[in-house]
């Protein structure tokens, strides 16, 4: 592990190549760094790849096995390919479009899921520890104290991503991976998601797809723009919004496509 | 325009003509499906309820010379179904323990591996074993195990026809309520660490409990009533046994019995009854667990 990943970049994606179907390339050596403690927004119109990408980085592709993938994600300087892939998604937590809590477990339940599923065993107190925190981690402490014991699909679709975001946090990642956390949300639940996610900001590298070019201006540290599964530009995301260097990404920021 | 409009006005009244008329018609044709049912659990009830006390449950059939001496005295007939209550219960048992886990488990897997040859083979081979006729399973589980295991007929023989039977319903209802389970939850399950074996147990099952649970007691009311197969297995006792090796009544098959002894016709109809009842209450059960466990 050398010293300049340690601190600076938490993911490094190398030359990295997705496939569906085989020759059809929906992410196109891609190669790219996230920084600690940052939130990295990917944008781009529909189809170029983002979920794809993002979802490489905790390999949920290997769940599909006709989907092909080539070079490389470093974690901390390490390859995710050469770690468990248990270890791997404790380090990575995911974060999906639409709110999905385990429709059979109760809001605590939910929040520890991660241990339990994985048969991690510790004393009641401990969770309910882990379970308040998570919880005020995510401001929905107050709401759903209560109610910890009711099912969790009773909550709003505001509150049950913030409960997402609670069960992602529990396990206490390094990498939090957002695929467009709002847009299933109206905009006061949206504006509490971000200022959630600025707020996590401090304990969690988080990596943010979105459609919404306002949140990622708002809430992003750093950008990347993807174009037909190519990444076209990346950098800081105010340089990147007011003086784009390629011509495709000013299109997008100006609303010629997506 | 105007022609168009004052089309469609004249059109009104006709085609709300249609639509009442319509309405009877569809109304009719509930009323026609549902009176025979009702007549049925009416004659049932009328004919049945006399001979139902405390000693049908807890005594089996009476021999056909009691029978006898209660019907030519006007009396209700001694006994009751307590043997084929107890054989019914046995074979129901075993063959829910034979069919339930491996039904399961078969149509977790054809699920999960839908798009494979060898799972959609074993779909369609489900599919098939569902049309065989129910004779035909008691035939084979003649030869399987009256033949050869038990050497001659038993409660094991007439549990394997009944599971062979469970075996493709749990199969298919196990898939197509997996089938409803979003992918969002799996994926959500696998994004936290989970092991494949426990998204299995601690999510899949749960989230679709209630309809697992429906189409294993579907099966089992599907079962309960289930008569031909038993009487190439199970064979029927006069005693209540719990020996599996051994010949067991069973309640359809009692009922076969009492309707070829001309002394025990009110048997049954209260055999019948009861059968119904039991099989009608395992439906509502299956109701009632379908939709207060429901998550998708
Ligand atoms: N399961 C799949 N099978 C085959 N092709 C897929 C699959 N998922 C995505 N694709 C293709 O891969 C490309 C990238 O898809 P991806 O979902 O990564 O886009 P996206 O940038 O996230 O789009 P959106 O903003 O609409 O979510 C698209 O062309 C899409 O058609
Ligand atoms: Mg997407």
């Amino acid at each position: 592990m050398n010293n300049t990943s340690q601190n600076d970049n938490v993911l490094e994606i190398k030359d990295l190549s997705i496939a569906y179907e085989p020759g059809k390339y929906a992410v196109n050596g891609v190669t790219a760094s996230v920084k600690r403690n940052s939130i990295t927004a990917i944008m781009g119109p529909s189809g170029c790849g983002k979920s794809t990408l993002l979802r490489a980085i905790n390999r949920m592709h290997e769940l599909y096995p006709d989907i092909q993938t080539k070079g490389d994600i470093l974690l901390d300087g390490q390859s995710i390919f050469s770690m468990s892939v248990i270890e791997l998604r404790r380090k990575v937590g995911m974060v999906f479009q639409r709110p999905n809590p385990f429709p059979n477990m109760t809001i605590y339940e939910n929040v520890v899921a991660g241990f339990s599923l994985n048969d991690i065993r510790m004393k009641k107190s401990r969770r309910d520890e882990i379970v308040e925190n998570a919880l005020r981690n995510v401001t929905l402490w107050d709401e759903v104290k209560e109610s910890l014991y009711r099912k969790g699909t009773f909550l709003s679709g505001g509150q049950q991503q913030r409960l997402c975001v609670a069960r992602a946090i529990a396990f206490n990642p390094e990498v939090l991976l957002l695929d467009e956390p709002t847009s299933a949300l109206d905009p006061i639940a949206t504006l509490k998601i971000e200022d959630l996610l600025g707020e996590l900001k401090k304990k969690y590298t988080m990596v943010l797809v979105t459609h919404n070019m306002s949140q990622a201006a708002r809430i992003s540290d750093d950008s990347m723009f993807m174009y037909l599964g190519e990444l076209v530009e990346s950098g800081r995301t105010g340089t990147l919004f007011t003086t784009p260097k390629d011509p495709r990404t000013e299109a997008y920021l100006t609303g010629k496509f997506g | 325009m105007t022609e168009i409009n004052t089309a469609l006005t004249d059109n009104i009244g006709r085609r709300n003509r249609t639509n009442v008329r319509f309405r009877y018609l569809v109304i009719a044709g509930a009323v026609i499906t549902v009176i025979p049912i009702f007549l049925i659990v009416g004659s049932l009830a009328i004919k049945g309820f006399r001979q139902i006390n405390l000693a049908f449950f807890t005594q089996p059939a009476p021999d056909t010379f009691q029978a006898m001496m209660a019907a030519s005295t006007g009396d209700i007939i001694p006994g009751g179904i307590a043997n084929g209550l107890t054989g019914s219960l046995l074979m129901v048992f075993l063959a829910s323990l034979f069919a339930i886990p491996p039904g399961l488990m078969t149509g977790i897997y054809i699920y999960e591996n839908s798009s494979q040859k060898y799972a959609r083979f074993i779909r369609s081979l489900a599919e098939i074993l569902q049309g065989v006729p129910s004779i035909i399973l008691g035939i084979i589980a003649y030869i399987w195990i009256v033949k050869n295991i038990t050497k001659g007929y038993s409660a094991l023989a007439g549990s394997v026809s009944l599971a062979i039977m469970m075996l493709p319903l749990i199969i298919r209802s196990t898939e197509e309520t997996m089938r409803m389970i979003p992918v969002s939850i799996r994926e959500a399950a696998f994004a936290l660490g989970t092991p494949y074996y426990k998204m299995i147990y601690k999510i899949l099952i749960p989230v679709s409990f209630s309809g697992l649970a429906t189409g294993v007691l579907l099966a089992l009311s599907r079962i309960l009533g289930e008569t031909a197969p038993l009487m190439l297995t199970a064979l029927g006792s006069p005693a209540i046994s719990f020996d599996i090796t051994k010949p067991v009544s069973a309640v359809p098959l009692l009922i076969w019995d009492f309707y070829n002894d001309p002394n025990m016709v009110s048997l049954v109809w209260s055999a019948s009854l009861f059968l119904m009842v039991f099989v009608l209450s395992m439906n509502l059960l299956a109701r009632s667990v379908a939709s207060k466990h429901k998550y998708i």
